[in-house]
Order: C-alpha cells, then structure tokens, then sequence
C-alpha cells in the first residue's frame, strides 16, 4: 500500500532546513504522499529513504511491453479491482494463435484472415492486437521458418511460442526486433529462457501452478536480468484460472506483494468457439493483461473486443458521439427530424427506437459536452442557442422541405424560445426514448 | 515464500428467494429457483458462499415479436403464436430454468390486449410448464397496473416474479404482489440511489425486503454495458458490506437488449465483414450475458437457444 506522509517523514532528515522549498520536513512529507513533490528535491536525504521511497513509488504491478512503435502492446500498471474506483487503463492485449506446421496455403490463409480481424462499429475501428506463433513442429527450421514469415507479413505484435529453448533462440534470431513476448518458460527451462530474453531484450512469460511457484520462478526471472514478466495464468479449469487472476491482482494491488506485481497472460483453448470466446470475455473482464484465442472468426473476435471497449471506458469520463446529423433508414425530405444530446448512451438508446420504429428519421446529436438530456439543460449545456447553433452547423435545413423539430419530453419547457428562436414548429416528443416508435408512428404519421 | 491471504472478509450477503410454490406451498409449480444468497465477489467461493449458481428465464412474448430477426425466429417458428407451447419449447428443449412472459402485447401501441386476455395465457402457461413464472408488464404505467393487477390474481399462490415497479409506479403493483404471495421487480434505469429509493418505497408498504429482486436496465455489449457492469458490481459490493437495501438479487434482459443491437440484428448481406449472423448473433447475446456475470447477476433473461446453452455451460464451468 501506499505510504502515508507520516511513514515519509519518518524517513526523512527532519531537520526542517527548507532547502526544497517547503518550510517544514513534514509539509514535503505530505506533498511527497500525494505525489506533489520529488524525493530528489532533498539534498539530504539517505540511501535508505531513497530505497523504501523509491520501492514504495514504483507502480504495484509492472508495467510490460510488446511489440515495439506505435503497435506496441502496455500491460500492466493497474490500480484498482473494480473499474468505478477510478478505471482501468492499459486495454487488454488480444492475441490469436497460429501453429508452425500447417502447409503453405493453410499458413497464408489463416496469416491472412488473423491480419484482417479489425472491424468498423460504432463509428470506431477496432482489432486485435497480437499474434502467437506456437511451436507445434517443435523444430526449431519450421519455428524460425514462421517467425520471419509472421514479421514479414504481419503488422501485429508476436507472442513465441515453445518450450524448447534452441527453438526459442532460432526464432528470435528473426524477430527479436520486433520486441516479441516469448512464451514458454516453466520450472525446467526458467533460467535459459530468461538468459535469452536479457540477451535480446524481450519480455517473458513464466508459468508455473501455484502462487508459490510463481514467485520463485519470477525470481529467478529477474535474477537472470529479466524486469518485464508477465504469469501465464491458463489452464483447462476455468474456474481456477479465473480466481487465480483475481488473487494476483489482489495481492498487488491489497497487499503490495511486489513478488507476483506483474501483468498475467491466459490462453483460452476450447474445441466450442462460443464456450472460447465467453471464456477469453470473462478473463479479459477479470484482469488478464492478453488473452489468447484460437478462433480468429470476425463474429467471435469482434463481441471480444467490443467488451474489451466497454470495460476500459474511462467512468469517470462522459462518452460522446460525434455532434452532428445522423440519418437513420432510409430518409426523405420529408422524414422527422428529432434532437437529443452527443452523451453516447443517450444518443445510442435514441437511435435504437427510431431504428426499432422502422421510421425513416434525421437525429441531431447537439453538443453538450456528452452530458444527458436534463443534466445538460439544468447545466445550460441544452439551451435554445446550442439547439440553433447545431441545427445550423448540420444544416437541417437543406435536408428536410418541412419545419418541424421533434424535441425530448424532458425539455418540453425549451419550446417557446426555442420555437422562437429557430422559427421552426416545435414538437414535443415523449419523456423516454422508449415511447419514440408509438409517437412516430401516430403522432408525426398525423 | 508465504503468499499473503487475499480473501476479503464480507459481513453481509444476497438475500436468497426462492421462486415458484409447489403444491404443498399453494401453487402446482413441479419445480422452484432458489436465487442470491452470495458471501462472495461472484465465483470467489474461496472467500465465502458464491450462493446460489445464477440461472437463465427464456423469455416468451404474448404476441408474435414484429421485430426479431430470422436467426432469432427461426427456433420458434413452430411456436410464435401459441405462448404455452413456446414456454414448453423453452423449458422442454433448450433448457430454462424460468419463464419469461414479457407482456408486449398489452401495450396501448402494440396490440392493447385485455387483462381477462391476459390472465389466460399466463394460465397456459402454468399449465403447460412446471418452473416458476416471471410476469413482465410493458412500462406503460395505466396499462401495467390495470392488467398486472388480474395477471397476479389469475396466478395466485404460484409465488412468481412479477414486474416492474418504479418510483414513480410502485403502489399497486407492490400491493397485489403482497396480497398474492408474489415476489417484485424493482426498476431504477442505471441509477443506484433511484435503486435503492425504490426499494425503500416498497419496503414501507411492508413488502418484505427478502421477496425483492432489483432491475438496473440493462445495456447490451457495445451498447452502454458498461454502466450496467459498474453499477451491479456496486450493488454487488453494497450487499456484501451488509446494506440491507441494496441486498436483493439482480436481473438483467439480455436478450431482448442483445437482439436490438446492429450487430447481432444486421443481415449478412449489409455487414459482410462482420461474419454469419446465425453465429454473430448469439455470440452476442452470450458475451452480453458472461460479461454481466462478473458483476454479480442472478436471473439473466435470454432469447437464443444457442447463447442460452453457451451461458449455462460457462456458469457451470465457473462455479
């Protein structure tokens, strides 16, 4: 856990002689706490301090990286368990797996469709991020053979894949630019895995079966020289894959345990490409830094990464839509257009009634700051001005031959001014979005 | 090297329901659902009782749904019209634990059936399966509280789940479900303090806190899942520090808000690059339902047979 200013002081000279600009050792104390102020600021201070302080300011789970330029992959780096606490931040590596001993053609194919697993929602692009290339001839030809074909030929981060070290070494002999994560060290093999990884300056992964065993073999990780560990968590019983991670990310996180403070890696590997999928969804939910599916189909990948989305979503943050004019179906010049606000849960819960109604309809998204229809009016955000000022930016007028706006029930007291200020009719449409397809249908139909 | 305890110490718990009355209980259900009950974040039973294993409602329209896709009509072709042999369908085949009757049909917009209408089908229902019932209305106040009122009348003693009540429609409803021996649905659209106002409204017409099941709305994958996610987690959280009215179970609609998405709804032809929508759908809806899981879900309400067999097979696995 984090030191508190008092813990600080103690360490510090206390002789109150202000040379870092504070005018007692204890006011640093409680600056240095909440990370207001430098330790580098005393010139006094021991070694000792700077090593405790030091150790206690590091993050609580190491901060690893795949992959390198502007693809590369961060994990790791977390602060809390639940995302509402503040949020979490370094999105979820998802990998799919390629073997190294499928034909040419097979090889290219399944290269190609790996490569092409981004899709467009939502006015977003969304793709996975890396690939793993698994040691399945276990020769070290073939594995080197598919390294350079899958460096060449693919713009995605590399996970090797084997747990024969001279396989590992010709592998990287083509890859170890890239930054590869290599993967395969367990007990037998830690320390020449390791060596390797120091030498070519990868990060690894360690896997073991129990905490224990995690933490003796990150040990011997990082006396080899390697800093950048992730625990490869997996197995073929889901539920203690899925408690194993929750108790790493407590034990960084509840109880400091620098030991096992690393990001973890789990490869999902079910014959069911539904069971694989919910699998990788509930891991990816529950603190795995990468998960590794070997169904690389858009209709499975795709429902992965848009969890992935909505769980590193900044809470704290209100996510928008684009302010602008939606045209949802098939539109004329003479279908209804209604308004709401850019706040995308919102903006979304609009589109899918309209949508569901089956009415051609224009939605204005007016900028509030993504902010909810009454949050944005009580705050001024939603006013008549705004309501013109989108209308005209979109030019509303140009696309409709009639006068009329559609507006939210919650703000049916905006119509006056809002009537005069645009001039155009007013209607005031129902309090919830819910009631949208009836009032579209009879009242606008009328 | 010791590896610190990690297990979080809860002083409250879920409150368990049990759902459905057998015929010693006053009812002729065959079968009941015990829900709630967690001492744990969900699936931790290292750290207390997970309490009861979450369970899936198939739902069941009164009127043939206008809007659903054909990946989704396709397995109830033969049963559309006929609201019991739907249920039958859905107990029988594809494995649900509860009913679902969503009571689109009553809508003023969408049929505007009649409560005598009404407490007939929930009849052939009961008499066609034995599970419990969950009787959802379809939130239009006047409408709800007109046919609701019958609904639980017809089904009397049978210990259903009927539903929903909100703050600013709560009386009625609440009153016969406790005159009936109903349990309740308390709905508060992503807002944890309108949540737990709720409840303190229903609890104050002495509506026992230990027959309430609470309802947050629900958002799909992609579609505002997120919030839902946090707020459950939250309620989960509340309830375990022992805040007895944020103790009640939750349910979510999976399904319903799962099927409206583009992505499960959209035809092959318009979205080739998202692949075939016979997978793309209940692949959806399943990860809709797994990822709300961890939040801490008691009744998930599904649609497809394929994503309800998926999400019944990985609570099994995790439990």
């Amino acid at each position: 856990m984090a030191l508190t200013g008092l813990d600080i002081y103690k360490l510090l000279p206390k002789t109150n002689c202000k040379k870092c600009g504070r005018p007692t050792c204890l006011a640093f104390a409680m600056q240095l706490a909440q990370k207001k102020a430098n330790l580098s600021d005393c010139p006094d201070v021991s070694e000792e301090a700077k090593k405790v302080l030091g150790a206690a300011a590091a993050p609580p789970i190491k901060l690893v990286t795949v992959g390198t330029g502007a693809r590369q992959v961060q994990i790791g780096e977390e602060n809390v368990l639940f995302r509402h606490e503040e949020k979490f931040y370094h999105p979820t590596g998802v990998a799919v797996t390629i073997h190294d001993d499928l034909d040419e053609a097979a090889f290219n194919d399944r290269l190609k469709k790996i490569n092409s697993l981004k899709m467009a929602r939502v006015g977003t692009e969304i793709e996975i991020d890396l690939i793993v290339i698994i040691n399945k001839s276990n020769t070290a030809d073939k594995f080197a053979d598919t390294a350079k074909k899958v460096s060449d030929g693919s713009h995605l981060n590399i996970i090797l894949s084997s747990s024969s070290v001279d396989n590992m070494k010709a592998a990287l002999q083509k890859c170890a630019e890239k930054r590869p994560l290599i993967h395969g060290a367990s007990a037998g093999n830690c320390e020449a895995m390791a060596a390797l990884a120091h030498e070519k300056k990868c990060p690894m992964t360690i896997a073991a079966q129990t905490l224990e065993e995690f933490v003796d073999l990150a040990e011997r990780a990082k006396k080899a020289g390697v800093e950048e560990i992730v625990l490869d968590v997996s197995g073929n019983n889901p539920k203690e894959v899925l408690q194993k991670l929750t108790k790493v990310r407590r034990l960084a996180l509840k109880k400091n345990f620098r030991d096992l403070g690393f990001p973890m890696i789990t490869f999902v590997n079910d014959e069911d490409a539904f069971q694989e999928i919910a699998l990788a969804s509930t891991y990816l939910l529950k603190y795995a830094g990468i998960v590794a599916v070997n169904v690389c189909e858009p209709w499975a990948i795709m429902p992965l990464l848009t969890a992935r989305t909505n769980i590193f979503t900044d809470p704290q943050k209100p996510i928008q839509v684009e302010p602008r004019l939606y045209a949802v179906g098939d539109v004329k010049d003479d279908s209804p257009v209604l308004f709401t606000t850019n706040f995308s849960l919102t903006y979304y819960t609009v589109e899918g009634e309209v949508e569901s109604s089956r009415i051609p309809a224009y939605i204005l998204s007016v900028d509030t700051g993504g902010t909810s229809v009454l949050t944005a009016y009580s705050g001024d955000k939603l006013n008549d001005k705004a309501v013109a000022k989108a209308m005209t930016d979109a030019q509303v007028d140009t696309k409709v031959k009639h006068k009329k706006l559609i507006i939210p029930g919650l703000v049916a007291v905006m119509s006056g001014k809002l009537q005069e200020t645009l001039g155009w009719e007013i209607l005031v449409g129902p309090r919830e979005a819910s009631g949208l397809p009836s009032y579209l249908k009879t009242v606008w139909k009328s | 090297m010791e590896i610190p305890n990690v297990a979080d110490k809860w002083s409250g718990a879920v409150n368990e329901i049990t759902l459905g009355a057998t015929k010693d209980k006053g009812g002729s259900r065959t079968k009941t659902i015990t829900i709630g009950g967690a001492k744990s974040i969900p699936f931790m039973d290292f750290e207390g009782s997970p309490g009861q294993k979450p369970v899936v409602a198939m739902d069941v329209y009164d009127v043939p749904p206008e809007d659903w896709p054909e990946t989704l009509s396709k397995p109830f072709a033969d049963v559309l019209h006929d609201p019991a042999q739907w249920a039958k369908k859905c107990v029988e085949q594809y494995g649900a634990d509860l009913i679902c009757l969503k009571l689109e049909g009553i809508h003023p917009d969408k049929g505007n059936k009649t409560a005598e209408e009404t407490a007939t089908t929930v009849k052939s229902i009961l008499a066609a399966v034995g599970v419990p019932l969950i009787i959802w209305g379809c939130e239009h106040d006047e409408k709800d509280n007109d046919v609701m009122t019958k609904v639980s009348q017809a089904a009397k003693g049978e210990c259903c789940l009927l539903g929903v009540v909100t703050q600013d429609n709560y009386k009625t409803l609440t009153a016969t479900c406790l005159a009936d021996g109903h349990a309740l649905i308390t709905l508060a659209p992503v807002d944890i303090n309108i949540a737990k106002q709720v409840n303190i409204l229903v609890s104050e017409m002495d509506f026992p806190l230990n027959r309430i099941v609470m309802f947050q709305s629900t958002g799909a994958l992609g579609y505002g899942l997120e919030y839902t996610y946090s707020i459950q987690e939250r309620e989960r959280l509340a309830a375990l520090t022992g805040d007895k009215m944020m103790s009640m179970p939750v349910i979510c609609d999976v399904g319903h808000e799962a099927w409206r998405t583009k992505e499960s709804k959209s035809d092959d032809k318009e979205v080739p690059q998202w692949g075939a929508r016979d997978e793309r759908g209940p692949m959806w809806e399943t990860i809709t339902a797994v990822s709300l899981l961890q939040s801490g879900v008691d009744i998930i309400r599904m649609s497809h047979p394929k994503a309800v067999a998926a999400v019944k097979k990985c609570i099994d696995r995790l439990y």
